[in-house]
């Protein structure tokens, strides 16, 4: 067990060795010269990284600079659409899309030579001859890191790197120098939000728990994040996982808890693995147990995996599962502040939630309710997706513009494509369209567009994502992740999917429209859980802003973005046909007739066309229309 | 279909596990995940052993196995064909990946080739929304995919 006094050399020593991180250009060099810093995070991992990593490490060995050149493997740096990323200091070289065949090359002519590799030089961090900080350059310039501070930056497997960031600093604040009332009101006047998608007080969520009579209470942590093209929570758990444990701990001092869980989805390997990692490494510190951190208090967190189901995500239900059941939602009240966990008082926080609470405590209330809005305090992590140049994982400021987000952080669409709209909150969230684009985004101003902030995911959409399809896709999610226990959202969602699907195969009548949102509202009303209760949110907000597309799908028979299959037809433009006949021999149902060297016999047949699309790509003419 | 043998290590694997989870508060998912890794699937006898040794009903264990998408009741293939059906997937042309694959492997999603060479998942995201659309094979990722090098991929896979 470490005493206070030794934590605290470690980060006086750690401090000055990880200064040459900073990038101001002023740091203590010590044995170490330099730090290659390489994204450990599951894309860029998935990108080879760990390959890269190691790669290094036996290179650097060979030129005997394994003890001058450190190489970390680090949390997601953000910017996913350059990964796999490495980033060497105190320079600040950022070298962008970095596999395992580049590394010879890196050391050779960077680490040894003393030369940058131009042509795996990110441009825009390099400028009049210097390497920019990582902070002014365009997808990090509007972004405020306070979640994601260490992510990128420490080496999560190494506890000392996250002691040198002032960790378990807070902890040890609150017991020392606050009472449990005093940490609840801290929270309480920080107004931070709980950032899995509700949007609830966590200092109220805390002051139920603790105030609730029980014998034993408990601390979860929700890292169940099952909202398809949502990854904040699983960046924060891969790159900073100690920052959850420090905040269960304080939420368990708080509260009255001595035993915290954390359920997390099993579909997300390397931050199990940080997350136990890192839990090993707190027992042994004398951080995490009894009389933890010898302050008189005990606590201890166990590891729950989810089992891929998207209602776990719903607290009551994520509660009975780490009981042991098919997570099932029960009936609130009672809340489960009041009768949760095995019956017993239950404080459930996300781990975004979790991450911002040991800045508050070390920073102050007033600090944390000064950034963003009142109301909608602190920042908010995003998972930027879908049809964006820069796809990857952003903090901003609450109030942010999505024009921002979309324009200055996120580059604007792929390929000069025209936005169309962006999607936040997943499968219980809605379209925000591009004439909105100025909207602030937070909690409030979201909810009054028909969307919602949900836990993070913002896929981005343009003009050939087809809206119908779009809703049909969220409910096809929803219908299959409805647990089943209620049956306006069982049968509910299975009846608006129907007729979704029926719609986009142009089988649609208007009056669908008026009947899907009437059943809209009773299964809003009517479900029990969060999930139910926003399902049909997809459907409602693309009619609410996109009901010129359902019109053109039931009335003209179109998909006016060329989606819907059942609606396409793909025809011959016999002026730029050549009758080259390659179509022809591409068409896996002879579909397409039509003489060598004749263009104007060439013809689809449409009652033959199966719309596989083959056809398109294959002619070097652009003489096959989607129409 | 053959009849289920395990081998004596797996057996006592799965033992070990049970005695260390009887007096484990909730164990159940517990004991069943641990099931899953050691036999890559939970056949109705190791439900019926799970069942018996924790002392619960048969068909709480059925009922829990069959509402997580995880578990699986069923031997599967030997390649294990994920796409990625996020929605950031999905807006960058995810369902033609999966038509490529149902194509090449002669199955749909959710199926098992009768070979037990394949077994093809529409999965919920994986969140390396970076590489969208990608596929997975077993533990491989191929991001920033179209459909044509799925086939170029699956070409890896077949035996």
């Amino acid at each position: 067990m470490k005493t206070l006094q030794q934590l605290q050399e470690i980060r006086d020593k750690e401090k000055i060795r990880m200064s040459i991180r900073e990038n101001t250009g002023e740091c203590v060099l010590t044995t170490v010269k330099k730090s290659v810093l390489i994204c450990g995070g599951t894309g860029c991992v998935s990108g080879s990284s760990k390959i890269t990593r190691d790669e290094f490490k036996a290179r650097l060995k060979d030129h005997n600079l394994e003890n001058e050149i450190e190489v970390i493997f680090v949390g997601c740096f953000g910017l996913c659409a350059k990964g796999p990323i490495v980033i060497i200091y105190p320079e600040g070289t950022f070298y962008e899309h970095v596999f395992p065949k580049d590394v010879g090359e890196i050391v050779d002519t960077h680490l040894v030579g003393g030369q940058v590799v131009k042509r795996l030089e990110n441009k825009e961090a390099y400028d009049d001859g210097r390497n920019k900080p990582l902070f002014e350059t365009q997808f990090y310039k509007a972004q405020q890191r306070i979640c994601l501070k260490n992510c990128g930056h420490i080496d999560p497997e190494n506890i000392d790197e996250y002691i040198a960031m002032d960790g378990y600093l807070a902890y040890p604040k609150c017991v020392k120098e606050m009472t449990p009332e005093g940490v609840i009101d801290v929270i309480k006047a920080s107004n931070l939000r709980g950032r899995g998608g509700g949007g609830f007080p966590t200092g109220r969520k805390w002051e139920v728990t603790a105030k609730a009579k029980g014998d034993q209470k408990y601390i979860v942590c929700n890292a169940d994040e099952g909202d398809p093209g949502a990854f904040m929570d699983r960046s924060i758990l891969e790159g900073d996982p100690h920052s959850v444990i420090e905040s269960m701990m304080i939420a368990g001092y708080a509260c009255g808890a001595t035993m915290g869980y954390v359920y997390i989805r099993a579909e997300y390997p390397i931050a199990v693995q940080r997350l136990l990692m890192a839990l090993h490494q707190a027992r042994e510190y004398g951080i995490l147990g009894k009389n933890a951190m010898g302050l008189g208090h005990e606590f201890d967190i166990e590891v729950r995996l989810g089992a891929g189901a998207f209602v776990c995500g719903e607290s009551s239900a994520l509660v009975t599962s780490i009981e042991g059941h098919r997570g099932e939602p029960r009936q609130k009240p009672p809340n489960l502040a009041v009768e949760g966990l095995w019956g017993k008082p239950t404080a459930l926080n996300n781990v975004e939630t979790l991450a911002n609470i040991p800045q508050i405590i070390l920073n102050g209330a007033d600090w944390y309710s000064s950034i963003g809005s009142p109301g909608n305090t602190g920042t908010k992590v995003f998972a930027l997706g879908g049809k964006i140049v820069n796809t990857g994982l952003v903090e901003i400021p609450m109030g942010t513009t999505l024009r921002t987000v979309i324009e200055d952080i996120g580059g604007g669409c792929m390929n000069g494509k025209k936005f169309k709209a962006a999607q936040t909150g997943g499968p219980s969230g809605g379209c925000i369209p591009a004439e909105l684009i100025d909207t602030p985004i937070d909690f409030d101003s979201l909810t009054e567009i028909g969307s919602m902030m949900g836990s993070g995911g913002l896929i981005v959409m343009d003009e050939d994502n087809c809206m119908v399809d779009i809703a049909k896709f969220f409910l096809d999610f929803t219908v299959e992740e409805s647990c089943g226990k209620c049956t306006p959202c069982r049968i509910g969602n299975k009846r608006l999917f129907e007729i979704l699907t029926r719609i986009s195969e142009g089988k649609g009548e208007m009056k669908d429209i008026d009947e899907m949102l009437e059943l809209s509202e009773y299964i809003k009303r009517d479900s029990l859980c969060g999930l139910g209760k926003t399902a049909p949110n997809p459907v409602i907000s693309t009619i609410q802003y996109f009901k010129d597309e359902f019109i053109a799908h039931i009335k003209d028979k179109k998909c006016p973005a060329g989606v819907c299959t059942a609606l396409l037809q793909y025809i011959i433009d016999k002026e730029k046909c050549i009758g080259c006949t390659l179509c022809i021999r591409k068409c896996p149902v002879d579909a397409i007739k039509g003489e060598l060297k004749k263009p104007e016999t060439f013809e689809v047949i449409q009652e033959k066309c199966i719309k596989c699309g083959a056809c398109e790509p294959a002619c070097k003419f652009k003489a096959i229309l989607k129409v | 279909m053959s009849a289920f043998v395990d081998t004596v290590e797996q057996k006592e694997q799965l033992d070990a596990v049970l005695s260390d989870l009887k007096v484990v508060k909730g164990s159940l998912m517990i004991a069943m995940q641990k099931a899953q890794e050691i036999y890559g699937y939970l056949p109705k006898e190791i439900q019926e052993r799970i069942a018996e040794n924790l002392s619960f009903p048969l068909e709480k264990v059925y009922g829990i196995a069959t509402f997580y998408s995880q578990f699986h009741i069923h031997k599967p293939g030997k390649y294990k064909v994920g796409i990625c059906m996020g929605t950031a997937c999905y807006v960058r042309g995810a369902d033609l990946l999966l038509k490529r694959v149902e194509e090449i492997t002669g199955i749909l999603a959710g199926q098992t080739s009768e070979n037990g060479l394949y077994t093809v998942e529409a999965t919920r995201c994986i969140g390396c929304c970076g590489l969208a659309p990608l596929i997975t094979v077993g533990e491989e990722v191929f991001g920033n995919i179209n459909a044509d090098d799925v086939n170029r991929i699956m070409e890896n896979y077949k035996e």
